[in-house]
């Protein structure tokens, strides 16, 4: 299948499609606005279904009502919208419901900014909302990624039931790649099994619902989501290794556009001879904590990049358990660690590691990505 | 021996939660009839709210969903653009639908979502203890309006059925009331109408029932029937507001 060059949003729109969703409720915002601009002109074209929702809790709750009765459905939005979305989404997590998020960050907190930023790494897998609930939440670092990852959440949420997100930053919903549609066409209807509210025709009445006044019932459901998270992490966690085959004594860890930076930097500083890995958590929840510890004592000190003030530094740190050394660097606001900007960084942390000036020249391993032998999935 | 009344299918066999001389119970009944006459009841999904009918998920035999505060309509929006074939009802009160709830259900109404609103208004919110509501009479008592409602400092009772009426977009919008029974037949042809209206995927239904809180207004079942007829009626007239022969294509600005 050849190429297309699309736009970040675009890409992620029509990856939605590719996947079998033609539902789509959602709003405006920068810098996501391309998503339910490019779907309002494409689900008619493939039997779909696009609303622009008066607000983004609504959208959240639309959403809700679709999933509810067993359809497959996306909504996108950014930083200060998906704060919005929060209420919805903790419903969704609640009843076990399927659905697609794409987070396109801006720069926050408050209205923030319209530019790139990772400001919203804790919202997303930390505390989307009230209660106990997680969302699986994926990071892509190119609009490729971000293309294969849409098709991976839907496929995820609904073999787990439960609501998954993608967070880019707006660079990735903004730029231009060339990218490859893994799919071709619709895929099969969403399986409404024996939960999706599709009218009591022969059967008894179904009820979709978070309600549970009998706190046994109620530690029940939270239990039975502790249990379904914790097969998410036992089974779906993914992660990129980049220049880790080799011995380095700096380990990189950075997700999403700044992974891709660092990796330009560490070529660079390769070409100087230093020795520097790359860390890149794809699943940002579950956190690959082990991958990351294993990574870790392989260096002499890690290094943390993102575009906020230091987020998933600390689950960096949770992977260390306090015996490594870690440094940490962050920007926000939308200005971007340039690669230049980048080695500095690098070469400070590798001063505390005590590695000077290098002068052999050694090559750079390119790309090297594991993962976790997937276990066989029915196909949809 | 000839069975002249069976209870109705649409409702479980159970005892509600609901106050002696409140009238969620009746309407429960009349939607749920209204539901069975029509021959929608395994087509039906109905969404309870957050207050006093956030069990009505219990009580209605047909698939449902329970929404958060206010949410509902966008909910059935959600769930009928993607099921078309399913005949959505939203059944509110008046914290839920009139005021954290006040942009989705116009909202809903303006993109004439093929639904049906059954909105339950006695003029104070139950559930939480008898607090003031959009809906609350001007001068009166409430555990957050202790002095009265006070029209000069917090405005005047929303008119719901006619804010919703004034909406461009073909509508079906009336308002009933249960503190008699002909008033209450009169309810279940209105909300049958607004059901079938549905069915027929006409146009947006809502149908604004008043109703009476003897709990937390503090009055006898009897005493409350009047207080609602005397005092509501008046604010709150009965009838309907709009249909969907109404419509009249408004050309002003067509791009």
């Amino acid at each position: 299948m050849s190429k297309v060059l699309m736009k970040g949003n675009e890409a992620i729109g029509e990856a939605a499609i590719r996947a079998g969703c033609v539902h789509f409720f959602g709003y405006p915002i920068t810098p996501q606005s391309e998503v339910p601009e490019y779907l309002s002109k494409r689900l008619p074209e493939v039997g779909g279904k696009y609303i622009q929702a008066e607000s983004e809790v609504a959208a959240s709750n639309m959403i809700y009502g679709s999933a509810g009765v067993g359809i497959r459905v996306l909504t996108t939005s950014s930083s200060p919208g998906i704060s919005l979305m929060a209420e919805g989404l903790s419903y969704i997590a609640a009843c076990s419901l399927p659905v697609v998020l794409v987070n396109i960050m801006r720069a926050g907190p408050g209205l923030g900014g319209i530019l790139p930023a990772q400001g919203d790494y804790f919202q997303a897998v930390k505390g989307t909302g009230h209660g106990d609930f997680q969302l699986v939440v994926l990071a892509p670092s190119s609009v490729q990624e971000a293309v294969n990852l849409v098709v991976l959440a839907f496929e995820l949420a609904e073999k787990y039931l439960t609501p998954v997100m993608v967070i880019g930053d707006g660079m990735i919903g903004q730029m231009m790649e060339p990218v490859e549609f893994p799919r071709e066409g619709v895929g099969q209807p969403l399986d409404p099994g024996d939960w999706a509210l599709t009218g009591a025709r022969g059967r008894k009445k179904r009820i979709v619902n978070s309600l549970h006044l009998d706190p046994e019932y109620c530690n029940k459901i939270n239990l039975d989501l502790k249990a379904k998270y914790d097969r998410i992490k036992e089974n779906e966690q993914r992660w990129e290794l980049y220049n880790c085959d080799q011995p380095y004594d700096l380990l990189v860890c950075a997700f999403g556009m700044m992974s891709r930076i660092c990796k330009t930097a560490i070529d660079e500083l390769a070409e100087e001879g230093y020795r520097i890995g790359l860390f890149r958590p794809i699943t940002v929840w579950p956190f690959p904590y082990q991958e990351c510890k294993q990574a870790m004592q392989k260096a002499k000190r890690t290094l943390v990049l993102e575009m906020n003030m230091g987020q998933m530094v600390e689950d960096v740190q949770i992977a260390g358990q306090g015996s490594r050394e870690i440094d940490f660097f962050g920007t926000a606001g939308g200005k971007v660690f340039s690669p230049d900007e980048s080695k500095e960084k690098m070469l400070y942390s590798l001063k505390q590691a005590g590695i000077g000036k290098k002068t052999v020249k050694t090559t750079v391993k390119k790309t090297t990505r594991k993962k976790k032998p997937a276990k066989k999935r029915k196909s949809r | 021996m000839k069975k002249i009344f069976a209870t109705t299918k649409g409702l479980v066999d159970m005892p509600t939660h609901y106050c002696p001389g409140c009238t969620h119970g009746v309407i429960h009944r009349i939607v749920a009839e209204s539901i069975e006459e029509l021959g929608l009841r395994e087509r039906a999904v109905g969404i309870a709210p957050v207050g006093c009918a956030v069990l009505a998920y219990e009580y209605f035999n047909c698939d449902m969903f329970e929404a958060s505060h206010g949410r509902a309509p966008a909910v059935a929006t959600g769930a009928k653009r993607s099921r078309p074939d399913l005949i959505l009802f939203t059944y509110q009160g008046d914290g839920d639908l009139a005021s954290i709830g006040m942009g989705e259900i116009i909202h809903a109404a303006n993109r004439g979502e093929k639904i049906t609103v059954i909105f339950v208004n006695n003029a104070v919110y139950g559930m939480t203890g008898g607090q003031m509501a959009p809906t609350t009479m001007p001068g009166q008592y409430t555990t957050t309006s202790p002095y009265g409602r006070d029209a000069k400092d917090i405005g005047y009772p929303v008119r719901m059925a006619e804010i919703v009426a004034t909406l461009t977009t073909p509508g079906f919008v009336a308002r009933v009331s249960l503190h008699s029974p002909a008033e209450t037949i009169r309810a279940k042809q209105i909300i049958k109408q607004a059901f079938a209206y549905q069915a027929a995927g006409t146009c947006f239904t809502f149908v604004e029932c008043l109703s009476t809180c003897p709990t937390n207004w503090g009055l006898s079942p009897r005493e409350a029937e009047k207080w609602l007829e005397e005092k509501m009626i008046p604010y709150y007239p009965l009838g309907v507001k709009k249909r969907p022969e109404d419509f009249q294509e408004d050309q002003h600005g067509a791009a």
